[in-house]
């Protein structure tokens, strides 16, 4: 049994191996003091120190930034009204074609549907005669596209968990329809609405493929900056940022584990009582 | 009342029905309507056509698809039942660790496999210095592309294969094992029949984008293996055959719909055999 044990442990480790092999090697080499990306010749700091005054790079992260900010919000309003929605829809038909409807951005590869966004922007332009319609508008419909199945397909179990009882029991106690729904149903969906808003969030914060499709010139994202780096010889900087978003989500993931850890450890205290 | 309700409902999943309408249904019928007509906008199966071309193409990312899949498969299905059966600390920090990659850049992290894989990287360095082996040639070979794909897309193998194994009734294991059967006929009988919703998922999950892949290949494969999303790049960004790449794409959308249909199918038909 304990040989098992051990075996387990040593192809654990082999796998985490495999996994952080390549980060840890980016990681290394942003601390690198010549340009190369494979030969180490020293410790240095000047590749964070040269970030700091990439206008293009910080101009990208902003952009990134806002778009994944303002696409979640946005997709969590549209994806949590479709989720409510769609949980009452009397006719079964149409629920069950809105539900598929909703898979296609998951199902279809994300190269399909950011040419197929890109095509439609490129269609519509050349309707209203208008050249360079991809830009920030463009990415800011294509992320909440792809993000809005996530709200939904969160939200809609969180609902099906709600005792229906409750928000007519709220009306039954003199709430209007609208009151027991902020009162009750809202709050009882809540999680499901906060994992929607974190998981479209990181998803438009990396997203690659499908915003290469649809952004501009003047919209490029840091994913797509990073490509358009990649495309030639990459120097350290490029790994010296990702060594710092590297920290930063292994920070919020650990800070999120702890207040996870001591939330349960409260519910524990509460039950003993 | 009740008719109140779903006025309601119909009001607040209104934005998304036009949404979905316009930015979901509307963009694949723009394939469709790119792949058959031609530059001057008239029908046209030139480009439908134009596909047997790249039949090649498709089938090696079928093929290299299907390897990097079932190698993930093969790699995953351990990995996710160690975590499964570990405590509950250590299936947390497990399950962080599985995760923590996919926030990181895919680009980034796939260039970063350049440098391990040069014949100047990493490995070639270990073996040439450490073991005294002559330099092999591991970038820019088809190895390299299926490494990058298994590489990137391993996490999404282990996460549906831990999350069915964690719901796991471990009762039935015990139930198996006091009816005597040793722990392959337990594994095939119980265990795995158990996680096929999970294996489906992963496979899902998996085979997708590694199909449909074009940078893995574009820095990993070189000029080794081309793929079909190398091709339908290359009309979009630089030879700007809008039609020929909406072909493509419509080809390689029905392709994906239908191996989705036959795997489905086969998963409900076992699901059937179980009760």
């Amino acid at each position: 049994m304990n040989k098992v044990k051990t075996m387990g442990k040593l192809y654990t480790f082999l796998i985490l191996l495999f996994l952080y092999a390549p980060i840890f090697i980016l990681v290394l080499f942003s601390f690198n003091a010549s340009h190369s990306t494979s030969v180490l010749s020293g410790f240095s700091l000047r590749w964070y120190k040269e970030l700091m005054y990439d206008n293009a790079t910080l101009e990208a992260l902003k952009n990134t930034i806002v778009l994944a900010v303002s696409s979640s919000v946005l997709a969590t309003l549209i994806g949590t009204g479709a989720a409510v929605g769609i949980f009452q829809y009397k006719l079964k038909w149409f629920k069950s074609s809105l539900l598929t409807v909703t898979n296609i951005p998951m199902m279809n590869p994300e190269i399909v549907t950011g040419i197929s966004m890109m095509l439609l922007f490129v269609f519509v332009g050349v309707l209203v005669d208008k050249t360079g319609v991809l830009g920030f508008t463009t990415l800011l419909i294509a992320h909440v596209t792809f993000n809005l199945p996530y709200v939904i397909l969160s939200v809609l179990p969180k609902l099906r968990q709600t005792d229906k009882h409750l928000s007519e029991a709220a009306q039954d106690l003199g709430c209007t329809p609208l009151q027991s729904f902020f009162k009750v149903v809202l709050p009882a969906i809540m999680p499901g609405i906060i994992t929607g808003l974190i998981m479209s969030f990181t998803l438009s914060l990396d997203d690659f493929i499908i915003s290469y499709f649809v952004s501009g010139p003047t919209s490029q994202t840091l994913p797509i900056r990073i490509f358009s780096m990649t495309k030639k010889r990459v120097t350290p900087d490029m790994y010296a940022l990702s060594s710092l978003i590297f920290i930063t989500v292994l920070v919020l993931l650990i800070l999120v584990n702890i207040s996870q850890v001591r939330g349960e450890k409260k519910k524990k205290a509460i039950k003993r009582i | 009342m009740e008719k109140q309700k779903t006025f309601a409902a119909k009001l607040v999943s209104a934005p998304y029905v036009f949404w979905a309408a316009l930015f979901i249904i509307t963009p694949l019928f723009m394939v469709v309507y790119y792949a058959f007509t031609d530059s001057l906008g008239a029908f046209s199966l030139k480009n439908i056509l134009a596909i047997s071309d790249y039949a090649g193409t498709i089938l090696l990312s079928v093929w290299l698809g299907l390897i990097a899949t079932v190698i993930c498969l093969v790699i995953a299905y351990p990995i996710a039942f160690i975590i499964a059966t570990s405590s509950a600390p250590v299936q947390r920090t497990l399950v962080m660790l599985t995760m923590l990659p996919m926030w990181m850049n895919f680009l980034i992290r796939t260039y970063s496999w350049m440098s391990i894989l040069e014949d100047t990287g990493f490995i070639n360095m270990f073996l040439t210095k450490v073991l005294g082996i002559g330099p092999l040639h591991l970038i820019n070979t088809r190895a390299a592309v299926v490494l990058g794909m298994v590489y990137n897309f391993l996490p999404y193998m282990i996460l549906p294969l831990y999350s069915v194994m964690t719901k796991m009734d471990y009762s039935l294991v015990e139930a198996a094992q006091d009816l005597g059967g040793n722990k392959l006929i337990v594994f095939k009988s119980v265990v795995l029949p158990l996680s096929i919703p999970g294996i489906v998922s992963g496979i899902t999950m998996v085979f997708v984008p590694s199909v449909s892949t074009f940078y893995i290949s574009q820095k990993l494969g070189g000029t080794s293996a081309t793929l079909i999303g190398d091709v339908i790049e290359m009309q979009f960004q630089t030879a700007n055959n809008y039609h020929l790449g909406a072909s493509l794409s419509f080809i390689l959308m029905i392709l994906i719909f239908i191996s989705l249909a036959i795997m489905h199918k086969f998963s409900d038909d076992d699901g059937e055999v179980l009760i």
